[in-house]
């Protein structure tokens, strides 16, 4: 097996093995009810998760995504339920919206010189302040398209069923991994993490490339926020508060090496289902507390960064020391 | 070197406090009266420096971690725990004392694991100290089994409410914590070294400082700071809130650091000038609800504080204004 295949290949064995033991004890978590559950649960994070991904393996962080997914389903429920948009159209509007924002911070970070993380900070500051802005309340919406979407389910034999908006975070991690292996968008994305001045000699147009990535990754948390908002049907100002953790856990549960230049969209999914398992487990135990999921969570972070410095440690030693923020 | 830049920039941050305390006093009037009753002082002004003490003692710390080239995104979920360890303890019947030292003893282990995942396992920064941001909080619910811990234990409230030669005890603190460190970095090599590992950590190896036990150091007092901040903030409310207790603070200690005038990229930084900015933010918090905006509307300035910050540090901006560079600051930072 190809070396670079190793971290990879280690979070799909862990989350078998957690699968596994979870089944021994519960055998009712092997159900097709469970598994479409799995998707639909934790599609907003997944889609979430693919854009973080890309940043991530650009060499950079994105903060903003919780803010974002919460600004965007209070933008779509009030263009539909205040101004009797189609959701069709504020879909739209808001992908748009979110398009700019991260256009906006690409072009922050790369021609003002400064860290990721602290343009997305500002970011999030500006989505969640903005969406608190527009409404404090929770707005529902009552649109019979919403309806239709959530009639849209496919019947697995078990009583399971698969949800659009489930299928939905499926494809996107499909395209993902399509636009990160098979594109030349890609190749610039993994380039410019493995060392900008090495990327922008070799002729990537590191500018671009950066807005690209930033606009991907916001535009991916809007879906997100349109996912989020046929889940519960409604918008709220603080809702996903947080969800960029999540996503940052499960990019980096899903074998992506922090320091750029390396990973796989289709690990971030094992991350994101491992995530789900963790709660899911946590749920049919029923005597554990919720606040094991945020200790699980920690601790399975800890574990998979420590990994990846041991398998890097060992195959690539000539690595300098990450001092990237 | 070292004092060049500090010189330069004692004024923005203290012509910046100074404008916003004025656009306070201009929508409330009343904003500099300080009256004094029961022996204490009290006014808006006393109440800036006593809710932003949490925050200023928070960017203390912060100040070290972020002058390495580092950050420390788990001072909040620190401060909750250590917030629910003194409660939980003085509940149980222990002395105060002894529960506040746990509870700072138990930061500084936060603190070294962090310094120890930075410093001897080589992780960046961001992610060494998200471990402990995203189980931190579990953790603080592990210690008050989900509740919010209430106590009355009347020592440990004068930590949060009490008065020390009239001015709020936690505002006294704060404000002894920050001359401590500063002496300790100013007076001593440590603050030019850890300059040295923000701008070079390996040349700084190489010519001889101890990067690993300095970085361990830096993090360990990130780590007491946010014990500090976290016993404050249990005792103001006389409970130990673990969902609640410093959510968000680390992005407003960081915030801070940096309108301090501290560089994200390492090597320059001021600990004293951060105290300012974290009481810079809480004007602002305090003249946004004043003026009765929504408290949401403070992320919207302070979103726009840092793109103005980001603006001023970046050398883009630097380049343009080269021009005016005889000037001290081209641009008002307020």
């Amino acid at each position: 097996m190809k070396r670079s295949l190793r971290p990879l290949a280690a979070t799909a064995v862990i989350f078998l093995i957690a699968y596994a033991i979870s089944v021994m004890q519960f055998p009712g978590m092997l159900s097709t009810r469970v598994l479409g559950n799995f998707l639909t649960d934790n599609a907003f994070l997944g889609i979430a998760a693919v854009g973080m991904t890309f940043v991530i393996i650009s060499g950079g962080i994105d903060l903003s995504v919780g803010a974002v997914i919460g600004f965007t389903g209070v933008l779509v429920a009030v263009l539909i339920s205040w101004l009797g948009f189609h959701p069709l159209f504020a879909f739209v509007i808001a992908l748009g919206v979110a398009g700019l924002f991260g256009a906006a911070m690409g072009l922050t970070i790369h021609y003002l010189q400064v860290p990721s993380f602290i343009v997305t900070l500002a970011g999030m500051f500006l989505a969640r302040g903005g969406a608190a802005v527009i409404t404090q309340d929770s707005v529902p919406i009552n649109h019979e398209f919403y309806r239709t979407i959530s009639d849209l389910i496919i019947r697995l034999p078990g009583g399971g069923r698969l949800s659009f908006i489930g299928l939905l975070m499926v494809a996107v991690f499909l395209i993902g991994a399509v636009i990160a292996h098979r594109t030349r968008f890609g190749s610039y994305v993994y380039a410019l993490g493995g060392n900008p001045v090495s990327a922008e000699l070799m002729g990537v147009p590191v500018a671009r490339t950066t807005v690209q990535i930033y606009m991907l990754s916001s535009m991916l948390a809007a879906l997100s926020g349109i996912v989020f908002s046929l889940y519960t049907s409604a918008g709220y100002p603080l809702a996903a508060v947080g969800v960029e953790l999540d996503a940052i856990s499960a990019v980096v549960i899903g074998g992506t090496l922090l320091t750029g230049g390396y990973g796989f969209v289709l690990g971030t999914f094992i991350g994101v289902m491992l995530l789900g398992l963790v709660q899911t487990y946590i749920i049919f135990d029923g005597t554990l507390s919720s606040w094991w999921t945020k200790i699980v969570i920690g601790a399975l972070l800890f574990l998979f960064i420590v990994l990846q410095r041991i398998i890097f440690a060992a195959s690539a030693p000539g690595e300098e020391s990450p001092e990237k923020v | 070197m070292k004092r060049l830049p500090l010189e330069k920039l004692a004024n923005p941050q203290l012509l910046a406090l100074l404008a916003v305390l004025l656009v306070n006093w201009l929508l409330f009037p009343n904003f500099f009266r300080i009256t004094w009753q029961d022996g204490r002082f009290f006014g808006s002004l006393i109440d800036v420096i006593n809710r932003g003490a949490p925050v200023a003692i928070l960017a203390v710390g912060m100040t070290g971690v972020i002058a390495t080239k580092g950050v420390d995104l788990s001072v909040g979920a620190i401060m909750a725990v250590c917030g629910a360890v003194a409660a939980t303890m003085v509940v149980a019947g222990y002395p105060t004392p002894v529960a506040v030292l746990a509870a700072l003893a138990v930061g500084l282990a936060c603190g070294l694991w962090n310094g120890f995942l930075v410093a001897v396992l080589d992780i960046q920064p961001i992610i060494a100290t998200l471990v402990l941001m995203v189980a931190g909080r579990g953790i603080a619910q592990l210690i008050t089994e989900g509740s919010i811990v209430t106590f009355n234990d009347p020592a440990l409230i004068f930590i949060g409410t009490g008065s020390f030669a009239g001015l709020p005890m936690a505002a006294v603190i704060a404000f002894t914590l920050m001359v401590l460190v500063t002496l300790l970095v100013r007076r001593t090599a440590i603050g030019l070294f850890i300059q040295a590992i923000g701008v070079n950590r390996a040349a700084a190896s190489l010519a001889g400082i101890h990067s690993r036990m300095l970085l361990m150091l830096v993090y360990a007092l990130s780590g007491l700071c946010a014990a500090i901040a976290g016993v404050i903030v249990a005792a103001d409310i006389r409970g130990a809130d673990a969902n609640n207790s410093g959510l968000w603070l680390e992005l407003d200690a960081i915030l801070a650091v940096v309108i301090g005038g501290t560089s994200l990229l390492g090597g320059k930084f001021s600990v004293p000038l951060a105290v300012v900015g974290a009481l810079i933010i809480q004007a602002m918090n305090t003249g946004i609800l004043v003026s009765g905006f929504p408290p949401e509307f403070n992320l919207i300035v302070k979103a726009g504080m840092i793109i103005l910050i980001l603006m001023l540090q970046s050398p883009l901006v630097g380049n343009l204004l080269g021009f005016f560079k005889r000037d001290p600051k081209p641009a008002n930072p307020k």
